[in-house]
């Protein structure tokens, strides 16, 4: 059986996988997939609280409805984002953040 | 959830992740979040959050992804072509990564490691009549069925929660979707330099 810390390792580790990517990578696209890999490993300790801290007998719903939250947020904010690089696209012709350096003060 | 599956999932789940940075066509990139998020649906599956798996595939693999490649598609991107990067920011980069990985085996080793309460029918029918007499559910409901039986209806109760200690977030949920797509809209709208 895997153990609490089991899960919570796996999900650190998938941050810093998301972490490590949304710091190394230069295509602006992957770094805004690295970032849902970071909303979802949150989500995975989310759930593994929720079913390591029974209420009543039951998994702890409060933990899931937050996942919930978090998943419909986070396809908000894709669909926001990816028009944000749309737009950014058809003015710079690039995805590249290295190129993209007109607000660095 | 047996102990194998949990390893395999895992590793499904981690590699898809390693392959998200490590591979240079963002296609590809983007189908290694697949792969990932179809293991962490396992992993989610594993945990009897059968509802949050579902929707983890339905919404991230099924439609957020699919945006995702729409848009690379739509941008017709090269690969990335090979450019002279500068060595200290991913030196830094990844000794931030380190320090993370560093700290969370740290945290992990110091604390306290619990394993999975049982769900088996008697905790089950346990708890429905607990939640009978609190008078949440009713004794004839659904919800109370299919615990006495010994099963866990997880939808049932996500819904639950959701129409009434969640009724309010609901409804703000939906006005930040209402505006997250005319955001959409403004944004993607031809802008005319005359206006």
């Amino acid at each position: 059986m895997a153990t609490l810390n089991d899960y919570l390792l796996v999900s650190g580790l998938l941050f810093a996988i998301g972490l490590a990517g949304v710091v190394l990578r230069r295509n602006i696209i992957v770094v805004f997939m690295c970032l849902e890999l970071m909303l979802s490993a949150a989500n995975l300790t989310l759930v593994a609280f929720s079913r390591f801290h029974p209420s009543h007998g039951l998994p702890d719903y409060n933990g899931q409805m937050l996942v919930f939250f978090v998943i419909t947020v986070a396809a908000a904010e894709v669909a926001v984002g990816l028009a944000i690089i749309v737009a950014l696209f058809r003015a710079r012709q690039t995805i590249h953040t290295d190129d993209l350096t007109s607000m660095r003060g | 959830m047996p102990s194998y599956l949990f390893w395999l999932f895992s590793a499904v789940m981690l590699i898809g992740g390693g392959a998200v940075i490590a591979l240079r066509n963002p296609v590809a990139s983007a189908l290694a979040v697949v792969t990932c998020f179809v293991g962490l649906a396992g992993l989610f599956v594993g945990l009897s959050a059968f509802f949050v798996g579902v929707i983890q595939i339905l919404v991230y693999t099924g439609a957020v992804m699919v945006l995702f490649i729409f848009i690379i598609m739509l941008l017709n991107l090269q690969d990335e072509a090979k450019r002279a990067k500068p060595m200290t920011p991913i030196l830094a980069g990844l000794g931030l990564v380190v320090a993370f990985v560093i700290q969370l085996l740290g945290v992990l080793a110091r604390s306290p490691d619990t394993v999975a309460p049982a769900l088996d029918q008697a905790t089950l029918a346990e708890s429905a009549s607990a939640l009978v007499n609190s008078g949440s559910i009713a004794a004839s409901g659904k919800i109370a069925t299919a615990l006495n039986a010994g099963r866990l209806p997880d939808v049932h109760l996500i819904g639950r929660a959701l129409f009434t200690d969640y009724n309010l977030p609901l409804q703000i949920l939906g006005v930040i979707l209402l505006v997250a797509t005319v955001g959409c809209v403004a944004l993607s709208k031809k802008t005319n330099p005359s206006d």
